[in-house]
């Protein structure tokens, strides 16, 4: 069955003349935890609020399961959301705000009180029923939001940057936490966040946005390892981009870089100019210059204590490169040499 | 869609079917009908049987309903349905309303005022057509919201737009009943009777267009002037009883609208103390400068300075402290800040201040009423064009039409060009910081202006209860209850019995304002309701009609009422409806801005996730909404009820002897020249609004402790 689905198709959202989605489809698996991941003012909270039904589209047709739910007003879907303020009801208490998708559907009070017990439990806030919201820490209302969320058991959760009011230490317990809630409940859940870290850490799948529509969607290790353009390759971890020509194009590839022609064994279809992806800690720097190196003059070098951050100045441009700190470490003005991993660089369109 | 649509169908059919259509003759509460359906207890069943035939009409949209709902295909096909037989029937419904048997009328007919059973069936095609709207996927396809939207539209036409389309028909109709035209209409209104300039010529006096605009020019630029003074020393000055200061902005609020003007005659009056002291002291005589211009001015001055304080507070605090602070680290003095930063900044709010104070100005009543004696204003024209010895009301209509092209245009003024241009509030975000101090010789001129004309103000209402406790001011002033046995004596035999002269309009009075109070706030809630929170098409103009009713005086309003609802199809003056109707009306854009503050206050986030828990919005306007704005609506609730209370302009025209208010019941002793129950009268209402608010506050204080126990508990 495809109870928990979730599917776009064509759907478009206009704001007067603001387009806040092109024409986008979508095509989300029950049980899994897919990220919608971009800068802000890409439209991931506009695509998280037309599942919801809080915005209905411009065109196109929404499904959640297998019903067409596109003129279903939001009160009837099986969704839920986590909403960025939380969106508390101040003046009920934890129990109340937990217990009111429960009241409002008329469920007996003998179901409701071990229902709402049961979803604060789950969130660890068992004790905590009596409290008004303003009573409890962030985090805590945070929990509070999301046991509200699922104790409708709802077919689709919503998270629209639930942890952007948390403070950096709490965001890594809380952000297990949901995933851990979620697989355990085997929900559907879409996850909103610019943050790429968080959206590596918790998804079985990220869709990347850009400018009202999806640049590259896939599991966390795809996007990281085989970016399909140069915006991605950036966005998922950091990369130095550089110049290249690409001499010949197919299963494995030959760049000219530098006035040298290397082969890579990554795949790429066209030939032309192009940008070489390297990650700034799969950079070697050394003193001598090797066959792939490139020769660079350190403009800038930071030492973090676990890690070394330099800045280099390179015929192709500037390049940022982290090492594990050693007994002599470069410093400012110092020319090295900067070589890579052939393995591990890859090859995206300009 | 399909639940909503069969209940508001079954509901209408009912209306149809068994209430009674038209106004019974003993009142529909009395239930007689239920036993009598005969004459005009029928129901539009019965009528129509009987020798009604066109009471058939509205069947149409409810056959049209039923087809809908029972034979389409598609959701689409069913909105559409719904909504073509919900607008059709209605349409019929009010055509056959107001062409058979009216004064419009195609052919004659006996038709009484509507009743129960129209009413009931024309909101039920209403909401039936509103609710296919919301199929067709408006208001994000909720039949609450465009069942509220429709709701709200057709009351503001019905009893805003409708009303008015009877001045502008009186004013243009030609003698004999020969139609409408320009003929007579343009000689009249432009005629010296109204915008005569003697009195600037030198021939004579003025005609009342000319003396209302220019009265409401002094009135604009004193009371901004006045406004400006206070606000600078409430919000930039260490002044100590600031309090004392705020209390002012009060008094207006529960003041009936003449009462200013009585206190200046115990004053300034033939007989007034301070006239009876200068004529002692210095032999100077004793004149009647106070009735006219000059004192009608007085008059609103004191009535409307602290309401363009209340304005002007909002625009000084809203200049940001930040761009006064860069303005003195730029090294300009205090003088050169206020000078050139400070105040350009409030330029537009000043200009706010005085549109609206010329409109209130213009639209005064009570206060030319007592002490206008030959300057002649619009408003009182229009009154005395109305209940004078000569009743004319297309002079009445036509001096209406010049008052509210006035009020009308210094409304626009305000929205369009002042309103846009309002940069004082914009910034809103992170500033911290102080207000720069005023420079000294600004902040004595303050302090002079101001502080006098505050003990003034003082000096003024504790006149009021002074005066009402003495037999006969300026001649005997012998202490005495008799003004208050006379109004409100009660005999304690036998039972209580109520033999004061005022008891029976008090009470009226407190019940009407007891109605009304909770459906305004009702009504400018909902308005705001959708202001804030619902998106659909045709917002601004629904935004801009529930507001208009702002800049229609009341004396415009109730002679509207009078011309629209004294025939069929809609018979309503001499009923306590109609009262409660005008009070609605005219406070709404109070309720509606309110609710619009509170509103905005309350992140939207709320109502979503209480949408998103399953709630519908009519719940989650119940169980979130309304618990939040919980002091909103109570203030909202005493607004309106104090409003109500105090009100004099439309409600002179639409009292009867049955329902006779409490203001109208003083405008007639003044007439009388009986001021001393008067302003005994005056101040009973004044003690009576002053428990009414105080109780508010505390049961508000009270709610707000409550919540600050609970915290404290855990
Ligand atoms: N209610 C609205 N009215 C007008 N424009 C809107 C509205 N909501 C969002 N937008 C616009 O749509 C675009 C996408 O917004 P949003 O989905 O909130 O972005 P994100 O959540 O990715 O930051 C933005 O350009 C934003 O300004
Ligand atoms: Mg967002």
């Amino acid at each position: 069955m495809t109870k928990g689905s979730v599917r776009f198709e064509g759907v478009t959202k206009h704001f007067d003349d603001v387009v806040a989605l092109k024409p986008l489809d979508l095509d989300i698996a029950p049980g899994t935890l897919v990220t919608l991941l971009g800068p802000s003012g890409c439209g991931k909270t506009t695509t998280l609020r037309l599942v919801a039904g809080l915005e209905s589209p411009t065109s196109g047709r929404i499904f959640i399961g297998d019903e067409d739910v596109t003129h279903l007003s939001a009160t009837y879907r099986k969704v839920s959301m986590v909403f960025q303020s939380y969106a508390l009801f101040p003046h009920m208490t934890v129990a109340e705000n937990v217990g009111y998708g429960l009241t409002v559907k008329r469920v007996s009070k003998s179901e409701l009180r071990p229902r709402v017990e049961e979803g604060l439990a789950m969130v660890g806030l068992e004790g905590f029923g009596d409290r008004l919201p303003s009573e409890l820490s962030g985090g805590q209302q945070q929990r509070v939001a999301v046991a509200r969320a699922i104790v409708l058991e709802p077919e689709v959760l919503l998270l629209d940057e639930p942890l952007s009011n948390l403070d950096a230490k709490l965001r890594r317990h809380v952000r297990e936490e949901i995933r851990e809630i979620q697989q355990r409940l085997n929900l559907t859940a879409i996850y909103v966040t610019h943050d790429q870290e968080e959206a590596m850490a918790v998804s079985d799948r990220i869709i990347v946005m850009k400018n009202a529509e999806i640049a590259q969607e896939g599991a966390p290790a795809d996007l990281y390892e085989r970016p399909n353009s140069a915006f991605i390759a950036d966005f998922i971890g950091d990369a130095n981009l550089l110049p290249v020509e690409v001499a010949r194009s197919g299963e494995t590839v030959d760049i000219v870089f530098d006035g040298r022609r290397l082969t890579l064994p990554t795949a790429f279809s066209t030939t032309g100019q192009a940008n070489l992806v390297l990650r700034p800690h799969q950079l070697r720097l050394s003193h001598e210059a090797s066959a792939d190196s490139l020769p660079a003059e350190v403009s800038y070098a930071a030492y973090l204590g676990n890690q070394v951050q330099y800045t280099l100045d390179t015929a192709l441009g500037e390049i940022f490169a982290v090492t594990v700190p050693d007994a002599t470490p470069f410093r400012k003005g110092d020319t090295v040499h900067v070589g890579f991993d052939p393995v591990a660089a890859r090859i995206v369109s300009i | 869609m399909k639940r909503v649509a069969v209940f508001w169908l079954v509901v209408g059919v009912i209306g149809w079917a068994l209430l009674p259509w038209y106004l019974t003759q003993n009142g529909f509460w009395r239930f007689g009908w239920l036993t009598d359906m005969s004459g005009t207890n029928a129901s539009a069943l019965g009528a129509a049987l009987h020798d009604k035939p066109w009471l058939w009409l509205p069947v149409l949209g409810f056959v049209g309903a039923a087809l809908s709902l029972g034979l389409a295909r598609t959701q689409l096909a069913m909105a559409r349905g719904l909504f073509a037989s919900g607008t059709a029937g209605l349409a019929l419904l009010m055509g056959q309303a107001l062409l058979i048997g009216t004064r419009f009328g195609l052919w004659e007919a006996d038709n009484p005022g509507i009743g129960a059973g129209a009413f009931v069936t024309a909101s039920a095609l209403l909401f039936i057509a509103t609710t296919g709207v919301s199929g067709l996927g408006k208001g994000r396809g909720d039949a609450f919201v465009t069942g509220l939207v429709g709701a709200i539209v057709a009351l503001v036409a019905i009893f805003v737009f409708f009303p008015l389309t009877f001045i502008l028909v009186r004013a243009f109709e030609l003698k004999g009943g020969a139609g409408l035209g320009f003929s007579e209409f343009l000689p009249r209104f432009f005629s010296s009777t109204i915008w005569g300039i003697g009195c600037i010529t030198g021939g004579g006096s003025c005609g009342p267009a000319v003396n209302s605009f220019l009265l409401g020019l002094s009135t604009a630029a004193g009371t901004t002037f006045m406004g400006l003074m206070f606000a600078l020393i409430f919000t930039r000055t260490d002044f100590r009883a600031k309090k004392l200061l705020r209390v002012l902005t009060v008094l207006p609020i529960i003041t009936p609208p003449f009462v200013i003007g009585l206190a200046l005659i115990l004053l300034f009056g033939r007989a007034g103390t301070i006239t009876e002291f200068f004529s002692w002291a210095f032999g100077w005589e004793k004149t009647r400068w106070l009735y006219g211009f000059h004192g009608v001015w007085l008059a609103q001055m004191l009535s409307f300075t602290p309401i363009a304080f209340l304005v002007l507070i909002g625009v000084v605090e809203g200049v940001s402290p930040s761009m006064e602070e860069a303005s003195q680290t730029l090294d300009a003095n205090r003088w050169q800040t206020f000078r050139y930063i400070s105040f350009p900044l409030m330029r537009p709010g000043l200009a706010n201040a005085f549109l609206l104070g010329f409109i209130e100005s213009i639209a005064d009543f009570g206060n030319p009423l007592v002490l206008g004696g030959n300057f002649n204003v619009l408003s009182t024209e229009i009154y005395f064009a109305i209940v004078g010895t000569i009743a004319d009301p297309a002079q009445a209509a036509i001096l209406s039409i010049t008052l509210l092209t006035f009020t009308l245009s210094a409304f626009l003024a305000q929205r369009f060009w002042v309103g846009k241009k309002n940069y004082a509030t914009v910034t809103g975000k992170g500033d911290s910081g102080r207000h720069a101090a005023l420079n000294p010789v600004l902040r004595w001129t303050a302090y002079l202006v101001a502080l006098p004309w505050a003990f003034f103000t003082m000096v003024l209402y504790a006149l009021i209860l002074f005066g009402s406790f003495v037999k006969l001011w300026g001649y005997d002033h012998t202490f005495t209850f008799e003004h208050y046995l006379r109004g409100f004596k009660i005999v304690v035999r036998n039972g209580v019995h109520f033999t004061g002269a005022a008891w029976d309009s008090y009470f009226t009075t407190l019940t009407i304002s007891a109605i009304a109070a909770p459906l305004t706030a009702a009504v400018g809630l909902a308005t705001a309701y959708l202001l804030v929170r619902q998106k659909f098409t045709g917002k601004n103009a629904f935004e801009f009609s529930t507001m208009l009713s702002f800049a229609i005086p009341g004396t415009v309003i109730g002679v509207a009422y009078i011309m629209a609802f004294n025939f069929p199809p809609i018979e309503l003056t001499g009923t306590g409806l109609i009262l409660i109707i005008v009070f609605i009306f005219r406070n709404m854009p109070v309720g509606v801005r309110g609710g619009i503050a509170a509103m905005s206050q309350l992140d939207k986030s709320l109502d979503e996730a209480s949408i998103m828990l399953g709630a519908n919005s009519a719940t989650t306007l119940r169980r979130v909404i309304l618990p939040l704005m919980g002091p909103a609506i109570l203030a909202a609730l005493t607004y309106s009820f104090v409003r109500a209370i105090t009100s004099v302009s439309a409600v002179i025209f639409l009292v009867s002897a049955r329902h006779n208010m409490a203001t109208s019941f003083i405008v007639g002793r003044v007439e009388n020249g009986e001021y001393g129950i008067a302003i005994a009268y005056a101040s009973v209402l004044i003690v009576t609004m002053l428990t009414v608010i105080i109780a508010m506050q505390l049961v508000i204080g009270r709610r707000t402790l409550r919540r600050a126990d609970r915290v404290e508990a855990h």
